[in-house]
């Protein structure tokens, strides 16, 4: 029973990873009053270049840093359409989603002839499992040893990266000048120009962070996870990653707390397959529909209120034509 | 601003025209990348489209899935609204149509059964609309994200009716039964050949006819009936409408419905028109590709239509080429996210340039 607690909280921690750094990367750009549906896109994008990178130069650290480029890359465009531009950012984001879902397969099949995948990544072409210190001498003392071998420790460096990344955001965020800043801007960017502070430099910052930090989401996917790249593997995360965000009502612990009960639902789901309550089956689709349906109950008020930063969605226009 | 300068042509077909060219212009240039010559690409896919009887079958085969999301996507958008979940109302409006050609189909002919369907696709599409235009409008909750939830909810939904309830014993895929012969929806060509037109074998189906009718309907609906003046309002100027008298609630509410009915007729085409049974994932994409023939097609339905020949031609194209070339067809998904990139998100980059480009030469001529 307990070691299966601990199996299946070590899936959630690495389901979790991915949705952490994305729903950070959301928040950024949400926070300064850019709506980001194109997650989904740039992990995908990530994943992509990420896992194409580390097989061509077989190490996982260009991997990672071509991911991130490329990632980067989609937030500038998105700014470009939405902040220079003043073009809908939902408009904007869909259009990255599907470039990233169409560019990835036919690049894909046109460097590697393998119907859209990368070939499967060895050595260090991937992000090892870090093993804590102390991890083996521990493995056999009663429960501490094993939350801490098991669980905490064994995991790629991408997956301590997200956990770290969330007070980092949070300090960012919330107690440095940057960070108020930014929040204003996605507040009252009236005010913030006023002030004499480029609303167009904080969102174009604001994207650039966004697409760091989901483009280690996005490496973290196929050269951490899985080793390999398979066409349309964010399936969706990068969606989940944005009810999370929701959920967590634009806050970095309280995205992650989502981001954790998502992942957890989702290791879930694969417990649950086959198990009954007295006659009936548990549908493994209810459990994976559970976040989404959570999130609608959540913004139709039921569970709380999620109030959005008041600016998101609109250009700013400096001059009045 | 110097819009009304400029006559509208400008706007609602120049600028459109050179968004669309921009685009494939840079799709030219993977072309090139991936070593196909684009010109002989668009030859391919040209022909593949129009060249043939069988293939412009297949191109307006196409464009009647496209017709339906579009509209979908164009009338919400007069409201103001941003219906993303074209995609969740199309699989479960044809959910309900599937349901009419398995239970129904059984005992009567299709021109029977099609009515039904058109109600049953209504409803059930609707019905998946519903909730979020309710949500929205009561408890102001966001209309994109909660149809993007619904869209995934609809995925799990219709997972687990196929995998458990709909799929036959002892098959392997996650297919229902096939409908019965009588239910099917007539080709067209089967329709035309006792008339003494000949036309080649395709898919194409009665369907066809019913979306030009929906264009139609949109047409009147939003331009000359009271709620579609109503919607109009909300969309141009929501406090305004509002103070106006306007009920928000019931426009909303109203405008989905709408929305969400022309999406559930996807699976009129798809399903009773050429599957013949509900398959996984049979709506592949064609709801989000709505918002680009929405926003291309200026959300209007003659736009509409209009574009969605053209993503028809894209899709049949595409499906040449990768015959043709052996890439991939996700090429033509390419295509289409540069489409709503520059004739959406980009829509106004080129419009100052435009405008200054067409004024200039028009003082010239007046000075002349």
């Amino acid at each position: 029973m307990f070691d299966t607690i601990i199996l299946m909280l070590d899936a959630t921690m690495r389901v979790a990873t991915p949705l952490i750094l994305a729903s950070l990367a959301g928040m950024f750009s949400e926070r300064s009053g850019v709506v980001n549906i194109a997650l989904e896109g740039k992990l995908l994008a990530a994943a992509f270049t990420g896992a194409a990178m580390a097989h061509v130069t077989g190490s996982a650290w260009l991997g990672l840093f071509a991911g991130i480029g490329i990632s980067i890359l989609l937030s500038l465009l998105h700014g470009f359409a939405a902040i220079t531009h003043r073009g809908d950012q939902v408009v904007s984001g869909m259009a990255i989603n599907i470039l990233a879902a169409g560019l990835t397969v036919t690049l894909g099949r046109h460097w590697f002839q393998q119907g859209g995948q990368t070939p499967s990544l060895t050595g260090d072409a991937r992000f090892a499992p870090i093993q804590l210190p102390l991890a083996e001498t521990l493995q056999d003392v009663p429960l501490v040893g094993s939350l801490y071998s098991n669980l905490l420790s064994g995991h790629s460096l991408l997956v301590y990266v997200a956990f770290l990344a969330v007070p980092v955001s949070w300090y960012l965020l919330f107690k440095t000048r940057f960070g108020l800043r930014l929040r204003a801007v996605g507040e009252s960017p009236n005010a913030v120009d006023t002030a004499g502070i480029s609303v167009v430099k904080m969102r174009y910052s604001a994207l650039i962070i966004c697409g760091i930090l989901v483009g280690i989401g996005g490496v973290y996917l196929s050269v951490g996870q899985t080793a390999q790249f398979i066409p349309n593997m964010s399936a969706g995360k990068g969606y989940m990653a944005l009810a999370a965000l929701i959920f967590g009502k634009w806050k970095p612990i309280t995205a992650m707390l989502a981001c954790l009960l998502f992942g957890f639902l989702d290791a879930l789901a694969i417990r649950m397959q086959g198990v009954t309550i007295g006659d009936f089956p548990i549908p493994v689709q209810a459990i994976e529909a559970l976040p989404y349906v959570l999130t609608v109950f959540l913004l139709a008020g039921f569970i709380g209120k999620a109030i959005a930063p008041k600016a998101i969605g609109v250009p700013y226009t400096k001059e009045r034509e | 601003m110097s819009q009304a300068k400029v006559p509208a042509w400008v706007n609602v077909a120049l600028l459109p025209a050179i968004n669309v060219l921009v685009a494939f212009a840079v799709s030219a240039l993977l072309f090139l990348y991936i070593d196909i010559s684009p010109i002989d690409a668009a030859k391919v896919m040209w022909i593949g489209a129009f060249g043939y009887a069988e293939g412009f079958g297949y191109t307006l085969y196409y464009a009647t899935g496209f017709i339906f999301t579009g509209l979908a996507v164009a009338v919400a958008f007069h409201a103001g609204l941003f219906n993303i979940g074209g995609e969740g109302q199309a699989y479960i409006g044809g959910l309900g149509i599937g349901l009419v050609c398995l239970t129904l189909g059984e005992y009567a002919p299709w021109y029977l059964v099609f009515p039904v369907a058109v109600l049953a696709g209504a409803l059930f599409g609707g019905a998946w609309a519903f909730i979020p235009a309710y949500l929205q409008a009561k408890r102001g909750s966001h209309i994109v994200i909660t149809t993007i939830m619904f869209n995934f909810i609809s995925a799990s939904l219709m997972g687990y009716l196929l995998v458990n309830v709909l799929k036959p014993e002892n098959t392997m895929a996650t297919e229902s039964r096939v409908f019965n012969a009588n239910s099917w929806l007539p080709k067209m060509h089967e329709m035309l050949s006792p008339l003494g037109i000949e036309m080649a074998a395709s898919p194409l189906n009665l369907s066809f006819l019913f979306a030009l009718l929906c264009c139609l309907f949109v047409w009147l609906f939003i331009w000359h009936t009271r709620w579609g003046y109503e919607i109009r309002s909300l969309g141009a100027n929501a406090s305004a409408a509002k103070y106006a008298g306007i009920n928000y609630i019931k426009v909303i509410v109203v405008t989905m419905l709408i929305s969400g009915m022309l999406a559930g007729f996807f699976g009129l085409n798809v399903l009773q028109g050429e599957l013949h049974q509900i398959k996984l994932n049979f709506v592949e994409g064609f709801g989000f590709t709505g918002i680009a023939v929405a926003l291309m097609g200026r959300n209007h339905p003659v736009g509409v239509l209009l574009a969605s020949l053209l993503f028809g031609f894209l899709y049949q194209g595409g499906a040449e080429l990768s015959f043709e070339y052996g890439v991939d067809r996700n090429i033509v998904v390419v295509l289409q996210g540069l489409v709503i990139l520059f004739s959406g998100a980009l829509e106004h980059m080129f419009r100052p340039s435009l405008e200054k480009a067409y004024l200039k030469f028009f003082a010239k001529q007046g000075v002349a």
